[in-house]
């Protein structure tokens, strides 16, 4: 536990020292890539419980709108205050279809989150006065607190507030998955009658973990949009739902890191790819993804581990040679 | 003694299957009932009709006098009338310990708790304890794929036991288990529910430990059941033993 927290704090430092180094550039993707690997992680959190979410645009548009709404109509500038309307926005969704989304598992719960989502992003397209339709809505830059970051600086700020908002998230996550309920998730994919004969409802822990995804899901739809300055409709097209378990499905669901490290490979993966091979970029996703599939099921994480194991074992035959 | 479970005219077909036919039973509290009977004699359905598995076509469950039929498992199971499984239900994605703890959890009113961790030293504590008396500590830490048949089935009967149940039901707590373990761990298993005055309902088919645990038979045959009595008078009954048991 100690050692957790240990490595935590040097994640951290890690992070920090990174997004002052890098160029701006990266330093934006990276800001990107934390943002969306919320809504990653909560793909994956479902997935525990034998879930495949494929509206989680859903939450992620939310979170976007929200802040559209506030900075235009309500006056709202402030980053904090934002990221909590975010959240809150994801949270409300959540608290509206969570409870029937729970009574769904397979593929019927990945057609009724898609569905859900197709419903928004129509909503999103032919509201044009309130929403500005498939142009979207662009978003002034936030303060911190009544303090405006100077231009040149707006991009670190709001890196350190999007890595801020993330740990602290991660750290939630970290405490839910050692919980019961984490626990009872797991234990929902393995054996739903059981846990009904525990005298647990298996629909109120789908619900309550629903919740969780949504908020995180609308907070991280709300830094997006923070650092994009911009939100619009295809934050919940279908593609974009695609995306988070494309990038699922390579982090791989080993840890909490796993979705976080999917979501910076995929970010950075994209843009070199888009750059290199414009015309066949997706070509070159969709032949990553084979491979992990074939070498590596677990995702990017299963790499990790195996280093790590290897390592462990040479640290280890070391000492004993010694 | 007052009864703590009852069923009157319980009911329950299966297509052209009749597997409970007007099933008329009462329990009294502390009482170790031993249920018997050939294949398919719906010993299973009886469980599963009290449990709310599956609803009857006809009669009622009443438990302390209550109406409960209709009511889902986890409702019934929050009452007190707890389970275990012929064939092992448990999450083999989990070891063997997190198994227990989740029981331990869900009893102690914190299967929801998403913020505080499943290990507690207490709750470690007592799943350890629940765990050696089922000769299951050496196995811990181990996923549940990696035990033996007979160990599933123990750890299935511990976690039902880490509920505290009021009423205990047991679908062949033993089956799978070897010989030489049964009588051990039956011994263990049946003096801690004596002790804390268990009504327990057990499936058995080893004669041997029905006569030795049991105080009271139930025969099943074809959803019926066909005798009710103290083990040492049904085991002497001729028509019993060769029509039902198939004993000569
Ligand atoms: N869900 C079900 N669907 C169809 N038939 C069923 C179902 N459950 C039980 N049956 C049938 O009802 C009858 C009684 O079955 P049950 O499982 O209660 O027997 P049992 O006494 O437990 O037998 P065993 O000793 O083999 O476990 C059997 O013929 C069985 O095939
Ligand atoms: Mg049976």
């Amino acid at each position: 536990m100690k050692l957790h927290r240990l490595g935590g704090l040097i994640l951290i430092v890690l992070f920090v020292g990174l997004g002052l180094l890098l160029p701006g550039w990266s330093r934006f993707l990276l800001t990107l890539a934390l943002a969306r690997g919320l809504l990653v992680l909560g793909v994956v959190l479902l997935m525990q419980a034998g879930l495949v979410s494929f509206g989680h645009g859903l939450f992620f548009a939310a979170g976007a709108y929200a802040v559209g709404f506030a900075v235009r109509d309500l006056g709202v500038r402030d980053a904090f205050l934002v990221a909590i309307l975010g959240a809150g926005a994801g949270l409300g969704i959540a608290l509206c279809i969570g409870p029937l989304l729970a009574r769904y598992r397979g593929i019927f719960f990945a057609m009724l989150t898609l569905a859900f989502s197709m419903i928004l992003y129509g909503i999103l397209v032919k509201a044009y006065r309130i929403t500005g339709g498939t142009d979207g809505l662009r978003i002034a830059p936030p303060a911190f607190l009544g303090w405006s970051s100077p231009e040149e600086h707006l991009g670190s700020v709001l890196y350190l507030f999007t890595l801020a908002a993330t740990a602290g998230m991660v750290f939630l996550v970290f405490q839910y998955l050692r919980s019961p309920l984490g626990y009872t998730m797991r234990a929902i994919r393995d054996n739903e009658v059981r846990v009904e004969y525990l005298g647990l409802s298996v629909s109120r822990a789908l619900y309550l973990a629903i919740l969780l995804v949504g908020a995180m899901g609308g907070l991280g739809g709300a830094l997006n949009a923070m650092s994009v300055g911009h939100v619009d409709p295809n934050l919940v097209y279908w593609t974009t739902s695609g995306e988070f378990v494309f990038v699922a499905l390579l982090g791989g669901t080993g840890s909490v890191f796993a979705p976080l490290v999917g979501s910076i490979v995929f970010e950075f993966l994209r843009t070199y790819a888009y750059k290199y091979i414009p015309y066949t970029w997706q070509m070159g996703l969709g032949l990553i993804m084979l491979a992990i599939l074939g070498f590596a099921p677990g995702g990017l994480w299963t790499l990790y581990e195996l280093i790590a194991r290897r390592m462990s074992g040479w640290t280890w035959s070391w000492k004993r040679g010694a | 003694m007052d009864v703590v479970l009852e069923t009157r005219g319980l009911t329950r077909t299966f297509g052209r299957v009749v597997a409970a036919e007007d099933v008329n039973v009462q329990i009294r509290s502390g009482e170790r009932v031993g249920l018997v009977g050939p294949n398919g004699a719906g010993k299973t359905t009886f469980l599963n009709l009290i449990t709310g598995y599956i609803r009857p076509d006809r009669g009622r469950i009443l438990y302390r006098g209550t109406d409960i039929t209709g009511l889902p498992p986890r409702t019934i199971t929050r009452m007190g009338i707890v389970r275990s499984f012929q064939i092992p239900q448990l999450y083999p994605g989990l070891t063997v310990l997190e198994n227990m703890l989740l029981a331990i959890a869900a009893r102690s009113g914190r299967g929801m708790d998403f913020w505080n961790p499943l290990r507690r030293e207490h709750e470690v504590a007592e799943a350890m304890e629940l765990l050696a008396a089922f000769n299951l500590a050496d196995h811990a830490e181990r996923p549940v794929g990696e035990l033996p048949e007979g160990g599933r089935k123990l750890l299935d009967v511990a976690m039902a036991l880490a509920l505290r149940p009021a009423v205990l039901l047991m679908d062949e707590p033993t089956s799978g288990v070897s010989t030489r373990d049964k009588f051990e761990v039956m011994e263990v298993l049946m003096e801690v529910l004596r002790r804390s005055g268990v009504t327990t309902l057990f499936v058995e088919h080893d004669m041997e430990v029905v006569y030795r645990y049991a105080e009271r038979v139930l025969v099943f045959h074809s959803g019926r059941v066909v005798a009710d009595g103290d083990p040492q008078t049904l085991f002497a009954d001729a028509a019993v033993r060769r029509a039902v048991l198939g004993w000569e």
